[in-house]
């Protein structure tokens, strides 16, 4: 019963924020000077009259007040139908589903490297806190955290791309292969920098909480009965600090999903990597309002998703949460 | 079996202004208990007697400084001799619940102290035992500290210190707040590991309790201890009590005159010249401020006043 009820609730607040985000972001576009029949047609312009450029309108549906437009997006997303991208000429359901498989290599494997990494830096820092490692991690990670993600991705790319040559310098396969024949390696080969620069600049965040939380921890009455128990540093660590630690690093990295979707879409920006993210970019500077919207509720509804389930992971697991509630 | 001679903790703290405070909250102390006995240290809040407790186990932050010594079965206590006792020989009953790891089963808590103390491949076998010892009922293994009442915490943080074989036995304001029957009950358990030929120290403030369970009464102020006396000095209008602050504490119980000592403690960051009692002291004179008194062994007693008379 409780639980069918925190389903609704979570349910309904995930519609209201889709539609408020929806008219939101509507709004924007409409606002924006941009206009779309220009962006699509680009250089051409010169060459189409105004007639051509009246009735390519009147197909996008462009003359009529937002208002129309608004609803008439709505209804044919209630649907099912996203409508169609202007720019990729493909219905938007099927460029986001192309253009998030490629992101979600490049994102999971930065989720897992920024989280494991992070947590591991975290632990030593706190653990061994005011120490010459503490030090050395800690302005590592301030250093980081105030670091621009597209400026740490031109660094990568110049060392490694162009200087070292280790890593190509753009798209998720080499160019002029066809999809079949890129093997798992060169894939691997091409998502490493993406990769790398999601993870580092996720890394820091990570760090500097779950440090700060292990230092609370220690500090904390049950570790000085442990201490006097004659546990040492690690069993301190190992018995109570890591299991106490976990649940906010749990919810920490299901909650981080949305600074990894940010920190995507201005990393393969620079690295030319046709995901999800440059997707957005694309569909913001051309002008391609549904594909636009499309990408702004799937998000939405992706990190609601990633938070949603920290929620109910934190209250499987923590025993207060699941047995206060039963008794 | 436990000897501290002249103890005394310094904190340096960096103030605004990056002034140095020094805190004395130990000054000068001394305690002595021997085996199958409960000695309680009493004192008021702030008379430093929580720290006593962690400077025997070495945990002191680090920017505490220790002076004085420290005496363990006829051996002098170093660092690296706490470490190995720590569990083993000298264990801890802490305060309250919140000594327990929030996320961890108790029996799984209790357990790691059993393995800790020694008893490696019986741990389960202990935890157990040790279970039955205290009447805490099977099922309490597998529940969570927040799901524990008063009564089965306080058997739970004594069956932690006690399920190895530690010989001194400190229980660090084992009851706070608790209902006269848990108390009642805590204190007989620290009755009877003292009774089975361990050393207990009772640190408390609550010097009813102390009365009911202690053989010796170490009286804290200000951070030493002013009075050691026997238990049953404590009776009557405190006619065996030598030292002019435990016959005013003594005087200020309800039942006896009821009457407070007027003034207050010292604090530690500003401690007055020659014995720390002076400034309320009705029998001060001038050489009461002149320097320290000295531990003085009077009758029973262990009194540090110059005036004191058996
Ligand atoms: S030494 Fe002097 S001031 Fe101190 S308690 Fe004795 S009489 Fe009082």
């Amino acid at each position: 019963m409780k639980v069918l009820r925190y389903l609704i609730r979570k349910l309904l607040r995930l519609v209201l924020l889709l539609f408020t985000i929806s008219v939101l972001s509507f709004t924007l576009v409409s606002l924006s000077p941009i206009d779309p029949v220009q962006a699509y047609v680009g250089a051409e312009m010169m060459r189409i009259g105004p007639e051509q450029r009246q009735r390519i309108a009147e197909r996008w549906g462009l003359n009529d007040p937002p208002v129309v437009r608004y609803m008439r997006w709505l209804s044919s997303l209630m649907r099912g139908d996203l409508g169609t991208s202007a720019i990729y000429n493909q219905p938007v359901s099927q460029v986001i589903r192309q253009r998030f498989l490629t992101s979600l290599g490049l994102m999971g494997t930065a989720w897992v490297l920024s989280g494991v990494l992070g947590f591991l830096l975290g632990v030593l820092s706190g653990a061994r806190a005011g120490s010459w490692i503490d030090q050395v991690i800690r302005f590592y990670a301030y250093l980081l955290a105030s670091t621009p993600a597209f400026w740490l991705a031109l660094l990568l790319l110049i060392v490694f791309a162009v200087f070292l040559k280790w890593a190509p310098v753009c798209c998720a396969t080499p160019p002029g292969l066809l999809p079949e024949q890129v093997t798992f390696a060169q894939r691997l080969h091409h998502l490493a920098l993406p990769a790398l620069t999601l993870s580092i600049i996720g890394i820091a965040n990570i760090t500097l909480h779950t440090r700060q939380k292990l230092i609370t921890i220690l500090n904390s009455d049950y570790i000085l009965f442990a201490r006097a128990q004659g546990e040492n540093l690690f069993g301190l660590i190992w018995h109570h600090g890591l299991r106490n630690i976990a649940l906010p690093a749990i919810t920490l990295q299901f909650a981080s999903i949305s600074e990894l979707f940010g920190g995507s879409v201005l990393a393969e920006q620079v690295f030319a990597y046709p995901g999800l993210g440059q997707a957005t970019v694309q569909a913001g500077l051309r002008g391609d309002v549904p594909l636009l919207l499309g990408i702004v509720l799937f998000s939405t509804l992706f990190v609601f998703t990633g938070n949603t389930i920290a929620d109910i992971l934190y209250h499987l697991i923590d025993p207060r949460i699941r047995l206060g509630v039963e008794s | 079996m436990l000897e501290v001679r002249s103890l005394s903790i310094h904190f340096h703290r960096y103030t605004r202004g990056l002034r140095r405070t020094v805190l004395t909250p130990v000054v000068d102390l001394y305690l002595k208990v021997s085996a199958g006995e409960v000695v309680a240290v009493v004192g008021s809040s702030g008379s430093g007697k929580s720290l006593l407790a962690h400077t025997v186990l070495g945990l002191l932050p680090s920017n505490a400084k220790v002076e004085g010594e420290i005496w363990f079965k006829g051996e002098l206590l170093t660092p690296e001799r706490q470490a190995l006792a720590r569990g083993r020989q000298i264990a801890l009953i802490p305060q309250s619940v919140s000594f327990l790891d929030p996320l961890m089963r108790v029996g799984a808590q209790v357990r790691r102290a059993a393995q800790l103390s020694g008893k490696n491949r019986h741990s389960a076998a202990a935890q157990r035992a040790i279970f039955q010892r205290y009447q805490l009922p099977l099922e309490v293994e597998r529940w969570y500290p927040f799901q524990l009442s008063g009564g089965m915490a306080r058997r739970t943080l004594v069956s932690m210190a006690v399920v190895g074989e530690a010989e001194l036995i400190l229980a660090d304001e084992p009851t706070p707040g608790l209902h006269p029957e848990v108390v009642r009950e805590t204190l007989n358990h620290l009755r009877q590991l003292a009774d089975e030929g361990r050393g207990v120290v009772l640190i408390t403030h609550d010097i009813q309790a102390a009365l009911q369970v202690a053989d010796q009464i170490a009286v804290f102020y200000a951070g030493t201890t002013v009075e050691i006396a026997p238990v049953t000095a404590f009776s009557g209008k405190g006619e065996g009590l030598l030292h002019p602050y435990t016959q005013a504490l003594w005087r200020s119980l309800p039942q006896n005159e009821f009457i407070p000592l007027p003034g207050m403690q010292p604090p530690p960051q500003d401690l007055p010249q020659g014995c720390l009692f002076a400034p309320r002291c009705p029998l001060a004179t001038a050489e009461c401020t002149a320097e320290r008194p000295t531990m003085r062994a009077i009758a029973q007693n262990q009194v540090r006043c110059i005036h004191a008379q058996g």
